[in-house]
């Protein structure tokens, strides 16, 4: 029982990571129509500017939302400058790029703050709630949250909330109604990176900071994002939980998969829901006219 | 006829030149590389790249031989000429050079080429050219396989080693050992929990309770740890690099978990896994070393440590005097200029294979009891090792030597 309790609690304490980058996908989904795979290493490097800022002896939060709106300028700038002369090119052109963006940040923060792991500190207290799960992690679990009303706040209720969703959806008719479609795109990845951002801060204190952190956390991300529905970010955070605790359970509790293929769940989640519900558990099914 | 005649003569002074040949080389037989002067040596070193910091190995292995050339004229009176390329850590790049070293430069012997994957990657040419690749640094357990690749040979414990040396000092210090294990889920993981496995025996499976490995991937080893805390094991194995160890010890210690924590080699760092992990966390934890440890205060007034600080300060003067590579390169370097002297005038390839499989050495930056010895069949040099315990600051060494020789 304790065993069971205690995986339960550290899939939750993973799952908070996986629903915190998930959040980002689901943000740059929203406004570019694609997935972007240099989200995960777009947040390590995000994650470094806040610790080059604390090792300089900046206070932990001035760092904090300092390295927010830089990360929000530095997505911004990426659009405007590699994406938008890109802007009818095919997708694969858009999927090649993604690759190099992941090889140009990983190298680059290779580069300049070398390969062995930091420490990252945690704002939330140091200890653990009953030895069960960690402060930082519940604390985690929060900001999660925040960004969650957030995020959900922006598209429901702001103008340019809906005018992004419309311009990712169908650009000819919000350019035609008067939306600056290519300024929308811009400021998605500019959100995408700032949300992404704060996940990578909140999670290297748990999994150190290195130029590889988000190697496999962003499989997961993806893996969330898909199962609790991609144009949804509730369903997102909710897919987060749900893939660290199934992943926990099925590899201690299924012999045939142990820990060896827990990754390996992840994946047959994302196919599984793929085939029966392609629109992810908490997805709005998307009707097209044609 | 004429023709004939001049055809014979030249047939005879052939002859007669290759007898005084023979004559002359009845007892100094070289190999290619080797002169009455000169011996070349070959290596392959990171002094480029992601893996830089190793090339301290490299630059401390010259300095050595600058220091016997110097003071000794070499050995046995020829000078040691090493050759020492740049292959940044990149496999098709000590490719390239190795053939240079081997077809160009015609050395007699690579030695200490540095890394698993650069040295599996000309692993099959050297055995094929019959060229020795003696004493690389790396760990994997494949350089000591006499019977398939006769002309390689390690150094350093092989991680397969030194899991048995973990048995060994389970079986000799913990009352009812129930072990469980982390490892990571490839070849070095399991080299490690095979030597383990090995060395138990029979018993190995009812002393090992509980096994979880992890991949690269896995964002945190949180589950596993607490799947292996759950199995009641008194001591726990560690076989993952720094990310993940620095992780197992944080997490190890927010579960209370009262075990006897192994860790391996791979992740023995202060700088790069205790600190991060907390220095207070690392308390206690257990390891296992060969060579001694050079920041270690008290070994300061010591005549090895004397002779070894005396060496660096005037052969290596920007060589870091707290980096362990130092101290690594001079005691390999040492192994080779034995097995140089021991083969004496017979410098054939097949000579230096055959006393570099016939070595009983004591190096005196080694451990006490810590022996280089090889024969034959055995191609694995070091075979014994020290348990040190990390006190939050250092290693300090416990219990004597462990040993599978």
């Amino acid at each position: 029982m304790d065993l069971f309790l205690q995986q339960i609690l550290t899939g939750l304490a993973n799952g908070a990571i996986y629903a915190c980058l998930a959040l980002a996908v689901v943000m740059i989904y929203q406004a570019i129509d694609h997935f972007n795979f240099a989200q995960g290493e777009m947040a390590m490097f995000s994650t470094y500017i806040c610790w080059a800022m604390i090792a300089g002896g900046l206070p932990y939060w001035v760092a904090f939302f300092a390295t927010i709106i830089i990360s929000f300028v530095g997505g911004l700038a990426i659009e405007r400058i590699i994406f938008k002369p890109l802007h009818s090119a095919p997708v694969l052109s858009h999927v090649v790029v993604f690759i190099g963006l992941v090889a140009i940040f990983n190298s680059t923060a290779g580069a300049i703050w070398d390969h062995t792991i930091k420490t990252f500190p945690s704002p939330f207290p140091d200890g653990s709630f009953a030895g069960l799960i960690g402060l930082h992690e519940i604390g985690m679990f929060f900001v999660t949250l925040i960004m969650l009303l957030g995020i959900f706040g922006f598209f429901r209720f702001t103008r340019i909330g809906m005018a992004m969703q419309a311009a990712a959806a169908n650009p000819d008719s919000a350019g035609l109604v008067g939306i600056r479609v290519g300024w929308m795109l811009a400021l998605g990845w500019g959100l995408a990176a700032a949300i992404g951002a704060v996940a990578g801060m909140m999670i290297a204190p748990i999994v150190f900071l290195d130029p590889n952190m988000m190697l496999g956390i962003l499989l997961y991300g993806f893996a969330s994002a898909i199962v609790g529905g991609i144009s949804s970010p509730g369903g997102a955070v909710a897919g987060g939980f749900l893939v660290g605790i199934i992943e926990n359970l099925a590899g201690t509790y299924i012999p045939a998969i142990g820990s060896e293929l827990k990754l390996t769940v992840a994946l047959i989640l994302i196919v599984t829901v793929l085939l029966f519900k392609p629109n992810g558990l908490f997805g709005k099914t998307i009707v097209t006219r044609v | 006829m004429n023709t004939g005649r001049k055809l014979s003569l030249t047939i005879a002074a052939v002859a007669a030149l290759g007898m005084v040949a023979t004559s002359a080389l009845a007892d100094k037989m070289y190999g290619p590389g080797v002169t009455d002067t000169s011996i070349k040596i070959g290596n392959t070193n990171p002094y480029s790249g992601p893996a830089a910091a190793y090339s301290a190995i490299g630059k401390s292995i010259a300095a050595y031989f600058d220091k016997i050339n110097k003071e000794n004229g070499g050995v046995n009176g020829r000078m040691i000429e090493f050759i020492s390329l740049d292959d940044g850590y990149s496999p098709p790049k000590t490719k390239e050079q190795t053939r240079k070293l081997v077809e160009q430069d015609n050395v007699l012997l690579v030695f200490q080429g540095l890394g698993t994957p650069t040295n599996s990657a000309v692993h099959n040419y050297m055995n094929q050219k019959k060229v020795p690749q003696l004493f690389v640094a790396t760990g994997a357990t494949k350089w000591g396989d006499p019977e398939n690749y006769p002309w390689t040979m390690g150094w350093q414990p092989s991680y397969q080693t030194e899991g048995k040396l973990f048995g060994a000092y389970i079986m000799e210090n913990v009352k009812d050992p129930k072990v469980a294990i982390l490892y990571q889920n490839d070849d070095y993981g399991k080299d490690y929990v095979t030597g383990l496995r090995d060395y138990l025996g029979d018993k190995a499976d009812s002393i090992i309770v509980a096994e979880e490995s992890y991949e690269v991937t896995d964002p945190t080893i949180n589950s596993q740890m607490i799947k292996l805390k759950d199995s009641g094991a008194n001591v726990f194995y560690n076989v993952s690099t720094p990310k993940f160890a620095a992780q197992a010890i944080k997490k190890f210690r927010e579960l209370n978990w009262d075990a006897v924590f192994l860790n391996n080699s791979v992740s023995n760092s202060v700088g790069a896994v205790y600190k991060p992990a907390g220095l207070d966390n690392s308390k206690g934890i257990i390891s296992l070393q060969y060579f001694q440890d050079n920041t270690d205060p008290s070994i300061f007034d010591t005549e090895p440590y004397k002779k070894w600080k005396a060496f660096m300060t005037e052969y290596y003067p920007d060589g870091d005097l707290s980096s362990s590579f130092t101290v690594y390169g001079y005691l390999v370097a040492q192994t080779l200029e034995q097995v140089l002297k021991q083969a004496g005038d017979n410098l054939t390839r097949e000579n230096v294979m055959k006393e570099a499989a016939n070595l009983d050495l004591e190096l005196d930056m080694m451990l006490p009891g810590v022996k280089i010895q090889t024969s034959p069949t055995d191609f694995f040099p070091i075979e014994a090792m020290m348990p040190i315990e990390f006190d939050g600051e250092k290693f300090v060494p416990i219990g004597k030597v462990v040993s599978v020789n």
